[in-house]
């Protein structure tokens, strides 16, 4: 066990770790300002933020021994017997020297630019900063160019960290990023007539600690102090990444990654980021609607589940599919709900949406072709309510050769998911109970049309690819007239008050041996079901 | 708050004179203040018949007014600040991509639901280009709740309006352009 010493502070290593100076002081409680470091790049030591004071201690003796000069802290490892120096007269003078000197041609349009709220270069300079400026010059406007689809380079914000330039070269491996020119006329840019268009390049936007590189999506849209971070996680593919959802007033504006060291790192690929636009699409439905002989009549809510109730008991045989979109809490509660009035209800998994090809990149990260979020999670609560497993086209056929008398689907999907033939095989059935996000060939004719949740208006847990399991709360209230899934099978099956994820994850994980691992409250990360999966067999 | 928290200071009411507790004397000193302003001159008016005396029009706080620049565009930049510090919450801004090449941000809509604010003028304290101003006009009415949502051009009208008579703030009245 290497012991290090930071201010006086001793802290101890593990023996397979490998930390820095920054990260040895964060362990004791210090934080350094940097720019240029990022924990999932590599070590450029070029901004000189986190220069500290470093030197050795000697084992026999104890005598502590400085370096004359002060170093990097991003790129000194802290080894047994390391002192760091973190809060002295020296260190705090080169860090105001340094945000001088970044600020000197540093355009203070800080009204105007997007990252003021959460940038380095301004809460550094608050805190390390001087009070007066020296510099004569006073540039208050920035050069812009686009980088490419989507995003904006303001090239005089810029402090030359070069994480993004980082970050297209390790991470997503596709280079476009360079740094032109030298000296003060520094500019990053990318090779003429190769844009900036990889599958993960919002990334370089929340890697960039100023307001240099800007989403075209969510540009002058918000400014970020008015928005609250809820954690959540992204529907896009079965990756499952922990995300932020910034809102206000119930409108996203932006998803950014959450770091998560067993799913996504720090990034998230561009089509989750942008992958929120259905959400406050206006094609959505928010009304309850009770289709009788022909006609379409509205329905309440409040009567919406007496109703259902009464007319799924009169009948005697039911079939549900079970959306893959819906969160392991939600189909549990379908399930258990349906089985109450039939015990041997024909239970399927909703349709798998795929598309392209998995495919990874140089850091690791992955996206995958499945593009729903809850396939496992889903699967395993089927499995254990039915036994056996039914995909879309064998239950399908199952349902054709013996049809029930009610059948409940349940949609969620972003996009087409029901085409007219399969449609008219479930219209056959007598009462359909389609809930859904979009119109759709099968919802337009059903019984009873219900509007559904989204992924950031739901709550529970989804189980990834790797059979990750994480929990997360809902993020913005539904639109009026939209009952979340979760809340609705909460009602019939009588319970009071309000749908309570937790409570019924607490359920599953002493029901279902494959989320005994996944026993509330969970961390913040998510839970690994694997590791029971072995300890199960 | 609780009653033993430390931010809290307690004070000891404090103790009655001789005059205090002897009822008359302060009956007096009242009675002398109201028959002072008996006789003295009126500050009040027959409104509306008659209007009242602005003393400074240039830091009365009255209706807003979006100013323009030298080209006769909206100053605003849509940096939000205004909104951020509105105690009422009654400023609403969308902000685009301006269209022209000097600016890179401007307000596509600006509204302030003059019914909501309080007039405190923090909004024009906020603004770091002195875009946002309160005027001296104070009668303002409308037929209903919508008319007294004051859009952009009816912001920007109050100053077409205003302009001549109250000059946008110098730095002499605390102004920072």
């Amino acid at each position: 066990m290497a012991k290090v010493l930071v201010n006086d502070i001793e802290i101890e290593i593990g023996e397979d770790e490998r930390l820095n100076g920054i990260e040895a002081a964060q362990r004791a409680g210090f934080e350094v300002p940097r720019f240029c470091w990022h924990p999932g790049l590599s070590v450029a030591a070029s901004c000189r933020m986190c220069l500290l004071e470093t030197g050795q201690r000697d084992p026999g003796t104890g005598e502590i021994s400085m370096l004359p000069k002060l170093v990097p802290g991003c790129q000194t490892p802290a080894k047994d017997g390391t002192v760091f120096v973190t809060e002295s007269e020296r260190v705090h003078q080169a860090r105001a020297q340094v945000e001088e000197a970044l600020l000197i041609n540093h355009p203070i349009d800080c009204p105007i630019c997007d990252k003021a709220g959460e940038c380095s270069l301004q809460d550094y300079h608050f805190q390390h900063g001087q009070l007066q400026r020296r510099a004569d010059i006073q540039p208050f406007t920035s050069r812009r160019r686009p980088l490419g689809d989507t995003v904006t380079l303001f090239v005089d914000r810029c402090v030359m960290c070069t994480r993004c330039v980082r970050f297209c070269r390790e991470i997503s491996g596709t280079n476009e990023l360079m740094v032109r020119d030298r000296g003060s006329k520094e500019e990053i840019d990318v090779f003429p007539g190769f844009p900036l268009e990889n599958k993960m390049s919002g990334n370089v936007v929340d890697l960039c600690p100023v307001g240099a590189l800007g989403d075209k999506d969510f540009l002058y849209s918000q400014r970020v102090w008015f928005m609250k971070n809820q954690p959540g996680v992204c529907d896009g593919c079965s990756t499952g990444c922990s995300i932020y959802i910034d809102e206000n007033q119930d409108r996203i504006y932006r998803l950014r990654p959450r770091e998560n060291p067993d799913v996504n790192s720090w990034w998230i690929c561009d089509e989750g980021r942008y992958g929120f636009k259905h959400v406050h699409d206006e094609r959505r439905q928010t009304q309850p609607i009770h289709r009788e002989d022909g006609q379409d009549v509205n329905v309440q809510w409040s009567d919406v589940g007496s109703q259902l109730d009464r007319e799924l008991r009169q009948a005697d045989r039911l079939a549900a599919l079970v959306s893959p979109h819906l969160t392991v809490e939600e189909a549990y509660l379908l399930i258990q709900y349906l089985r109450q009035i039939d015990p041997d209800v024909l239970l399927g998994l909703g349709p798998i949406p795929v598309v392209g090809k998995d495919e990874g990149f140089p850091g690791g990260f992955a996206i995958h072709a499945e593009k729903c979020p809850n396939r496992r999670g889903v699967e395993e609560v089927l499995k254990s309510g039915q036994g056996e497993l039914l995909d879309f086209s064998q239950w399908l056929q199952r349902l054709e050769s013996d049809l029930p008398d009610a059948v409940w689907i349940s949609g969620g999907y972003k996009s087409d998911w029901i085409d007219e033939a399969q449609a008219e095989s479930i219209l056959r059935v007598p009462l359909v109970i389609v809930q859904d996000l979009f119109p759709s060939p099968l919802g337009q004719l059903a019984t009873y049309r219900l509007p559904g949740a989204a992924f950031a208006e739901r709550a529970g847990s989804y189980v990834n690819v790797n059979h990750h399991l994480q929990g997360f709360d809902w993020a913005i209230r539904p639109p009026v007239g939209v009952l979340t899934e979760g809340q609705l099978y909460w009602r019939l099956l009588g319970r009071s008050g309000l749908y309570d994820a937790t409570e019924i994850l607490a359920e599953i994980s002493r029901d279902i041996s494959y989320f005994s691992a996944a026993v509330p409250p969970l961390p913040a990360g998510g839970v690994d079901l694997t590791n029971n999966l072995v300890a199960g067999v | 708050m609780k009653s033993d928290d430390p931010n809290i200071h307690w004070v000891e009411e404090p103790k009655l004179g001789l005059a205090g507790r002897m009822y008359a004397p302060l009956f007096l000193q009242g009675l002398s203040t109201i028959s002072r302003h008996l006789v003295s001159k009126k500050v009040t008016v027959s409104y509306p018949e008659e209007s009242p005396q602005i003393g400074n029009e240039l830091i009365y706080r009255g209706v807003h007014r979006l100013n323009r620049d030298e080209q006769g565009r909206v100053k605003c930049v849509a940096c939000f600040l205004c909104a951020t510090a509105c105690p009422a919450h009654c400023i609403d801004i969308v902000g685009v991509e301006s269209p022209w090449s000097d600016r890179e941000k401007y307000p596509e809509s600006f509204t302030i639901d003059e019914l909501r604010c309080i007039f405190c003028g923090m909004c024009e304290a906020a603004c770091p280009v002195n875009a946002i101003e309160l005027t001296s006009l104070y009668n303002l009415t409308g037929r209903s709740r919508q008319e007294m949502v004051f859009d952009k051009e009816k912001l920007l009208s109050v100053y077409d309006q205003t302009k001549d008579k109250e000059p946008m703030s110098s730095s002499e009245l605390g102004g920072t352009l």
